[in-house]
């Protein structure tokens, strides 16, 4: 049992460190599904432990969410390369505040 | 009658209602329709009650109309109610009458702008809250109306708020008037405390009961209603707002600024005539200003080069004979000169108005010229009302009306003769200023090309306005002349008579004096503007014409005297203790606001990172607990 909870937490770490090192946007959009992907494993590691189908049931409900999540960030992005022409995520900066207060 | 009295001011304000709702939907031939005929269907109303006001006059010499209660609270008590006696009739019959011309050439005049609804929904506001002003038989219900047609007259001067300049001049207005009318209601609130009631009659017959001739409360109260009169119209020291006024259209000038709104001060003194009665000292006040405010804005229209500026400044001295008037107790005098001015002065307005806007909304006279014989019906009118205001004798109105005050300003026992002096000063002052105008404007050689003539809708007002300039006068003849007095028969039993002054002079000297005085005023300006005498532009270049051309620097004076001092109080304020404890508090939550916006960097992966830290440390807590 704990091994597979370790291996899902690896996982979701793999996915987690992926987003925040990697810039490109498509590799953001790859490590957020890793980490869907492990939370969605440990709702099988969990219904295996219980004898109860209840967790597939529930990991077939996240593929679906993210297969419907997925499409709409690849139209975003395709959107985004439209614009921008890039796909650096710290290329995007429009909605930094970038109020000044002046010094007192 | 109730009905018919409470419909006079009751239909242009459904009218207002109705265009102020739904201007933009409906077509402008509707607005127009409404606009004019709920003025025309109040003049009809005025007309109807008058004729049955005067041919069967009841018991108490006015009608009232007791709509409802407004407020009542303990014992003060003010209901909506109008009252119609002559002299109210004669002010409505004024505002509807007068006001319906004017509006019916509104409807051409403003044709092609943008806010068409919008002006009209203004001009009924403001022909419903006039009326409510001269109607009202209780001093709040006054007050109402009073504030009202400020209020419209603030609008209307700002109509074409676009240009900034007119949204100033509106302030302005607003402001100046405001003086006067705090001290308005500060008298309103003397009265009150004195007699518990602000129910006109009421209150006149209570004071000439309990007050005795010049008591110090009679003369506080009618001191503090004076100032909100002297603010309305216009008079020193309070004078400054009006040649300002004239940045809105023409026909506002016409109907605000020279025939209704402008001469609520004198509704106002002439209906609270018992109270002026019993201090003697207010009505000298009253006459002084009156003289002085004829003088100098009689000085400062000669140096105008604005069209509607002269007009205005002729406004300001012509109410200045109004008050000089009620000052030495000829009211009917003043109220017949009121109404003759409304005539004449709506009329010189509205031809003004028509030159301008033929012009191309040219205003100075100088580029004018020689539009006699392109503009003939527009020449015709300006020329029968500039007659009518320099008092040319025997023909015009304006003599009759000009030179009853003037014979009684030499014959009233209360009078001076310094203010007869004054008077007929300012008489030729006006002559010469008003010719002038006409010499530049209409004769020599042309200088800006008209672009289209006059129409229908607006020659027919100039036409009847200028057959009123003419013939207004002879309903009320002077005593040599002919036994016809029907204008002052009105009031025999509303104001109270001039009571003559012990000297036996024949009043048909001063009709020749001021006659000759009239005519050579016309000959100078003849001599000066006409033939192009070389004393003209040199007065023109003298600095005499630039303290003319400031209204004697009035402005400048008030700038120092007032509002310079409020500036600097204010900044000083600024940082006083109280203040400094909320400008701290708003300092300390800009400083933490921009603490945290720097968080705020746009950069996706950094949110991320904090999110994830965030979760851990919750996590963390959550499962130590």
């Amino acid at each position: 049992m704990e091994i597979q909870i370790l291996f899902a937490a690896i996982l979701f770490l793999i996915g987690l460190v992926g987003f925040l090192v990697r810039r490109n946007i498509i590799f953001m959009l790859l490590s957020i599904e890793i980490m869907l992907n492990s939370a969605a494993l440990v709702f099988v590691i969990a219904g295996s432990h219980w004898m109860q189908a209840d967790g597939q049931v529930m990991f077939i409900f996240i593929l679906t969410v993210s297969a419907a999540e997925v499409s709409v960030g690849l139209a975003l992005i395709l959107q985004m390369y439209h614009h921008f022409k890039t796909l650096d995520a710290d290329a995007l900066k429009k909605l930094r505040d970038k109020q000044e207060v002046e010094k007192t | 009658m109730t009905v018919i009295i409470s419909l006079i001011p009751a239909l242009p304000l459904l009218s207002f209602l109705i265009i102020a709702l739904f201007g933009r939907l409906l077509p402008k031939k509707v607005v127009a329709l409404l606009g004019v005929g709920s003025v025309s269907l109040s003049a009809i109303m005025t007309i109807i009650s008058g004729i049955d006001l005067l041919s069967s006059p009841p018991a108490v010499g006015s009608y009232t109309a007791t709509l409802y209660t407004w407020m009542s609270s303990g014992s003060f008590t003010a209901s909506i109610a109008f009252m119609l006696d002559p002299l109210s009739l004669v002010f409505c019959f004024v505002i509807t009458f007068v006001g319906a011309l004017i509006h019916l050439y509104s409807v051409e005049f403003m044709s092609e702008d943008d806010g068409f609804a919008r002006f009209f929904a203004y001009m009924n506001l403001f022909v419903g809250s006039m009326l409510i002003l001269v109607l009202a038989e209780n001093l709040l219900l006054l007050y109402l109306g009073w504030e009202g047609v400020g209020l419209c007259s603030y609008l209307l001067i700002g109509f074409w708020y676009k240009e900034p300049e007119n949204g100033y001049a509106a302030q302005k207005a607003f402001i100046v008037t405001r003086i006067g009318d705090t001290a308005m209601i500060l008298g309103l609130f003397l009265l009150f405390i004195s007699f518990g009631t602000l129910d006109i009659q009421d209150l006149m017959q209570q004071a000439s009961m309990k007050w005795v001739s010049g008591s110090p409360l009679a003369v506080i109260s009618s001191l503090l209603l004076l100032g909100g009169a002297l603010g309305k119209s216009a008079q020193l020291p309070l004078q400054t707002w009006l040649p300002d006024a004239m940045a809105g259209p023409s026909p506002v000038s016409a109907l605000i600024h020279a025939a209704t709104m402008v001469t609520a001060g004198v509704y106002l003194v002439t209906r609270t005539h018992v109270l002026f009665a019993l201090a003697p000292v207010v009505m000298a006040i009253i006459a002084v200003i009156g003289a002085l405010t004829l003088l100098i804005a009689g000085f400062s229209a000669l140096a105008q080069t604005d069209l509607k500026r002269v007009l205005a400044y002729s406004t300001i001295s012509q109410i200045g004979y109004m008050f000089l008037a009620m000052g030495i107790g000829a009211w009917s005098a003043g109220v017949f000169h009121f109404m003759i001015h409304a005539f004449f002065k709506a009329l010189l307005f509205l031809a003004g108005g028509a030159v301008i806007h033929l012009l191309n909304d040219e205003h100075d006279i100088f580029k004018m010229g020689g539009l006699r014989k392109k503009m003939p019906v527009v020449f015709i009118t300006f020329f029968i009302g500039a007659a009518s205001l320099s008092a040319l004798p025997l023909i015009t109105a304006g003599f009759y009306s000009k030179d009853q005050i003037l014979w009684f300003g030499w014959s009233s026992s209360i009078s001076s003769h310094w203010l007869w002096v004054a008077g007929i000063t300012g008489a030729f002052l006006t002559s010469i200023y008003t010719f002038r105008l006409v010499f530049i404007t209409f004769f020599g050689e042309m200088r800006t090309e008209p672009h289209h003539k006059a129409g229908k809708l607006m020659s027919i007002p100039l036409v009847v306005l200028a057959v009123l300039s003419l013939t207004g006068g002879f309903i009320e003849l002077p005593q040599n002349i002919g036994p016809i007095h029907l204008f002052s028969r009105l009031f025999d039993h509303v104001l109270p008579v001039v009571i003559a002054g012990g000297e036996g002079n024949s009043e048909l000297v001063f009709q020749i004096i001021s006659a000759i005085v009239s005519l050579g005023g016309v000959y100078i300006a003849y001599l000066l503007f006409y033939k192009k005498s070389s004393l003209a532009v040199r007065f023109r270049n003298s600095s005499m014409n630039s303290f003319f051309l400031s209204g004697w620097k009035f402005d400048r004076v008030y700038d120092f005297l007032f509002v310079k001092p409020a500036v600097w109080l204010s900044e000083i304020d600024k940082k006083d203790f109280v203040d400094l404890i909320y400008t701290s508090i708003a300092k300390v939550t800009e400083y933490f606001n921009f603490l945290f916006s720097k968080t705020q960097n746009g950069k996706l992966r950094w949110y991320v990172l904090f999110l994830t830290i965030g979760v851990a440390v919750i996590l963390t807590i959550m499962i130590s607990l």
